[in-house]
C-alpha cells in the first residue's frame, strides 16, 4: 500500500514538472498552448541523445534538456506566438495544434517513429527497503526533484521581484507597460522558462512514460487535465491537482484494474462538475 | 439489397478491375505493396523494405518469364489509406497481386478490395486470425496470435510455470493472446490468477507489476507491443521481480529483433514463444540474414522481414506453378499446399484453410559471441496451425 502511494506520487510529480509549463501559459499568459507537449518531447530526446549516443552522464543531460526547450520556446514566442497573444481562443487552438502536428511528423522523420529507451546510471537503478517499504531509487529521484522545483516555483512567483512583475503584466498588460514592466520580455523569460520545464519533465519521463514522437499528442490530455483540475492561478493548484491525479491513476489501476485509465478521467469529471474554477483556483 | 454510395463504388470498382487485369497481358506482372512507411507502424514498414531489398538484390526479379515490378506505396499506418491504396493499385496501376499490410487494419481493408477484385493478396506482417476469412484470395506469410499463444500455454506447465498472471495490451491483438493463451494453459493444467489488461496508451507499468507481486505467481504472461514491452521489463527489473523467482513468459512481439538490442540487460533471460528468430541455426537462416545486411547497412532481420521475404518467395514458386498466371483462382488453387524451407524453419500454406504452417519456437534472450543480444531457441514445437480455424 505505501509503496502504491509512493509510486502514485512520483506519477504525479512526473505529470506537475511536464504541466506545470501550461499552468503559466495559460494561467498567467492566458495562452492556450496545446503544443505544449511538444517542448516535452524535445527535452526528452535532447536527453536521450545526449545519454545513449553521446554517452554524457544522466544527470548533465537534465539542464541541457532544460536549456533545449527553453530556447526553442524563447525563438517560437518571439517569432510565432508572440502574434498569436491578441487573437480569439480558436485562432490559439489551431494555430498551436498545427505546431504539435508540425513536431510530431517533424520528429518521426528526424528520429524515426520507434520508443526511444533511455539508459539510466546504474545508481539511479533499482530499489532500496526503507521501514519494510520498497522504494524505487528513480521514482525517490523525481520525487526530490520534482519537489524542489515545486517550492522554488512557487517562491518564484510570489516572492520575487519578477514574480510580482509578470502577475502585474497579465493582470492589465496597459498599466504595467505604463509603469515601466518590461512586458514583452516578462512573457518571452516566462514562455521559456515553460518550455524548459516541459523539457526537463519530458527527459525526466522518457523513462517512465516512454518516448516516441507521438508524446505531444498521448499527454496532451494529461497536461490540460492537470490544469483544468488545479486551477491555473497558483503553482500550488497544479501540484496538488497533480498529485491527485496520479495517485487516482496508481490506485485506480491497482484495486480495480478492469477500469483502467479510466480513473482520471472520473476524477477530472467530478472536479468539473463540482468546482468549474478548478480544485483551488482563488474566487473569480 | 440497400443501395448506398459505398455499395454504387464498389460496384464501380469491381467491374473496372476487369480491364485492368485484362490489359496486363503482357510479361510484366505487377505486384502492389502497400507498407506503413510514416506513423506508428513504421518500424515495421522499414522492415518490409529492407527485406524487398534483400530479396530482390538475392533472387531478381523474373519468375516464369514474367518480370515483377514491385509498386510500392505508403499507407502512413491508417486503414483508410491502405483501402485507397490498394485500390489504386489495382484499378490504376494494374496490379495483380497485393502483398505487404503492416497490421491488421490495413490487411482486413486490403482484403475487401482482394475479394471483389478476385485479387492475391498476402499477408506479409498482420496476425489477427480473422484475416484469412475476409477474402477467398488471402494467403498469409506471417502468424496469428493464437498459432504463438497456444504452444506457449502449452510448454509452461510443463516447465514449472503453471499459476500465471497475465498482463495484456487493452486491444485486439492482445485480448487474443490472452485468450487462446488461458485456453491452451488450462487444457495442460495450468491457471491463469488474474488477468490484467493495461491501457495502450500510458506504459506505466508499476501499478499492474505492483499487483503482480503481490499475487505471487510462478510467472508472467505478456503481450505487449514492441515498443511497450522495454519499458515493461525495466519496470520489472526496477522493482526486483527478477529476483523474486517470477518469470516473464511472453509473446515473442516483446523482444523482437529489432529492439532487443537497445533494451540491455533487463531484457537478459526472459522467454518468450515465437516463429523467428535473427539467431535461428540454419544454413537458410544464415544466408537470410547474411544477405538481409548485406542490403541493409549491417541491420538485423526480424519476424516481419521473413514474412515479407517469404511472401515474395511465395510468389516465385507460386507463379512458376501456373506458368505466369496470377488470376485469383489459379494462384490460389497452386499455392494450396505449397511447402518452403523458410529462414524461420519448415512453412506450409495449408491446403485446406490457406493459412500458414509453422514451427513454433521457446526462445530465451542471451548474450550472443558478438556482445549482441539474441532470442536463442531451445524448443520446438512443429507445425503449429492456427488453432481458430
Amino acid at each position: 500500500m505505501v509503496t502504491l502511494i509512493f509510486d502514485g506520487l512520483a506519477y504525479g510529480m512526473l505529470l506537475f514538472v511536464l504541466s506545470c509549463g501550461l499552468a503559466v501559459t495559460l494561467g498567467l499568459m492566458n495562452f492556450i498552448n496545446l503544443a505544449h507537449g511538444a517542448f516535452a518531447m524535445a527535452g526528452g530526446y535532447a536527453t536521450v541523445i545526449l545519454t545513449n549516443q553521446m554517452g554524457m552522464p544522466f544527470l548533465w543531460t537534465l539542464p541541457l534538456a532544460f536549456i533545449v526547450a527553453a530556447v526553442a520556446g524563447f525563438v517560437l514566442e518571439r517569432t510565432l506566438y508572440v502574434r498569436m497573444y491578441a487573437r480569439s481562443d480558436l485562432d490559439q487552438v489551431l494555430f498551436t495544434i498545427g505546431l504539435v502536428f508540425m513536431a510530431v511528423s517533424g520528429m518521426d522523420w528526424l528520429m524515426g517513429s520507434q520508443q526511444q529507451i533511455l539508459h539510466l546510471p546504474s545508481f539511479l537503478l533499482g530499489r532500496v527497503e526503507v521501514l519494510g517499504v520498497n522504494i524505487g531509487i528513480y521514482r525517490a529521484f523525481l520525487i526530490a526533484v520534482c519537489g524542489v522545483l515545486a517550492i522554488v516555483l512557487q517562491l518564484l512567483i510570489t516572492r520575487t521581484r519578477f514574480g510580482s512583475r509578470l502577475r502585474a503584466a497579465v493582470d492589465d498588460q496597459r498599466v504595467a507597460h505604463g509603469v515601466g514592466i518590461p512586458v514583452k520580455t516578462v512573457f518571452a523569460v516566462t514562455f521559456a522558462v515553460g518550455s524548459g520545464l516541459a523539457g526537463l519533465g519530458g527527459a525526466l519521463g522518457a523513462e517512465i512514460l516512454g518516448l516516441t514522437p507521438n508524446f505531444p499528442l498521448e499527454f496532451l490530455i494529461y497536461f490540460l487535465i492537470v490544469v483544468s483540475v488545479g486551477g491555473t492561478s497558483s503553482m500550488l493548484g497544479p501540484l496538488y491537482a497533480s498529485i491527485l491525479l496520479g495517485l487516482a491513476d496508481v490506485l485506480g489501476k491497482y484495486y480495480i484494474p478492469t477500469l483502467g485509465s479510466f480513473m482520471i478521467y472520473a476524477v477530472l469529471v467530478i472536479v468539473l462538475v463540482v468546482r468549474p474554477q478548478g480544485l483551488f483556483a482563488r474566487a473569480a | 439489397m440497400k443501395v448506398t454510395r459505398r455499395t454504387v463504388l464498389g460496384t464501380l470498382a469491381a467491374t473496372s478491375l476487369v480491364p485492368a487485369a485484362a490489359l496486363a497481358q503482357d510479361n510484366v506482372l505487377k505486384v502492389g505493396v502497400v507498407l506503413p512507411m510514416t506513423g506508428g507502424f513504421q518500424s515495421n514498414g522499414r522492415q518490409m523494405q529492407a527485406a524487398i531489398n534483400a530479396f530482390v538484390a538475392t533472387r531478381g526479379d523474373t519468375a516464369a518469364g514474367r518480370r515483377i515490378e514491385l509498386i510500392i506505396k505508403d499507407d502512413a499506418s491508417v486503414g483508410d489509406n491502405a483501402l485507397r491504396i490498394s485500390q489504386e493499385l489495382v484499378t490504376r496501376d494494374g496490379a495483380e497481386i497485393l502483398t505487404g499490410y503492416g497490421y491488421t487494419p490495413a490487411a482486413l481493408a486490403g482484403a475487401q478490395i482482394s475479394a471483389r477484385g478476385r485479387i492475391p493478396q498476402i499477408v506479409t506482417v498482420a496476425a489477427t486470425s480473422s484475416i484469412i476469412d475476409a477474402s477467398p484470395y488471402v494467403l498469409r506469410t506471417s502468424q496469428t496470435t493464437p498459432q504463438i499463444a497456444t504452444p506457449i500455454g502449452e510448454w509452461a506447465p510443463a516447465n514449472g510455470a503453471r499459476r500465471f498472471m497475465s498482463i495484456v495490451s487493452d486491444y485486439g491483438p492482445g485480448v487474443d493472446a490472452e485468450t487462446w493463451f488461458e485456453k491452451s494453459l488450462l487444457e495442460h493444467g495450468g491457471e491463469v490468477l488474474e488477468k490484467l489488461r493495461v491501457p495502450l496508451a500510458n506504459p506505466d507499468f508499476a501499478p499492474f507489476l505492483q499487483r503482480a507481486i503481490d499475487q505471487s505467481p510462478d510467472a508472467l504472461f505478456v503481450f505487449v507491443p514492441t515498443g511497450a514491452g522495454a519499458a515493461f521489463m525495466k519496470q520489472f527489473v526496477e522493482r526486483g521481480l527478477d529476483q523474486s523467482g517470477i518469470r516473464v513468459i511472453a509473446m515473442s512481439d516483446m523482444m523482437d529483433d529489432d529492439l532487443l538490442n537497445s533494451m540491455g540487460d533487463p531484457a537478459l533471460g526472459v522467454i518468450t514463444g515465437g516463429p523467428y528468430s535473427a539467431a535461428h541455426d540454419s544454413p537458410e537462416n544464415h544466408a537470410f540474414v547474411e544477405a538481409f545486411k548485406a542490403a541493409n547497412d549491417g541491420m538485423r532481420p526480424n519476424v516481419v522481414a521473413v514474412g515479407v521475404w517469404d511472401a515474395l518467395q511465395l510468389i516465385h514458386d507460386t507463379l512458376e506453378k501456373t506458368g505466369g498466371d496470377a488470376s485469383g483462382e489459379a494462384f490460389v488453387e497452386a499455392a494450396r499446399g505449397t511447402e518452403m524451407m523458410s529462414a524461420r524453419g519448415p512453412i506450409r500454406i495449408d491446403p485446406e484453410t490457406r493459412e500458414i504452417v509453422q514451427n513454433i519456437y521457446m526462445r530465451r534472450v542471451e548474450r550472443g559471441e558478438d556482445g549482441e543480444l539474441y532470442n536463442v531457441e531451445f524448443e520446438t514445437f512443429e507445425a503449429v496451425a492456427d488453432p481458430t480455424h
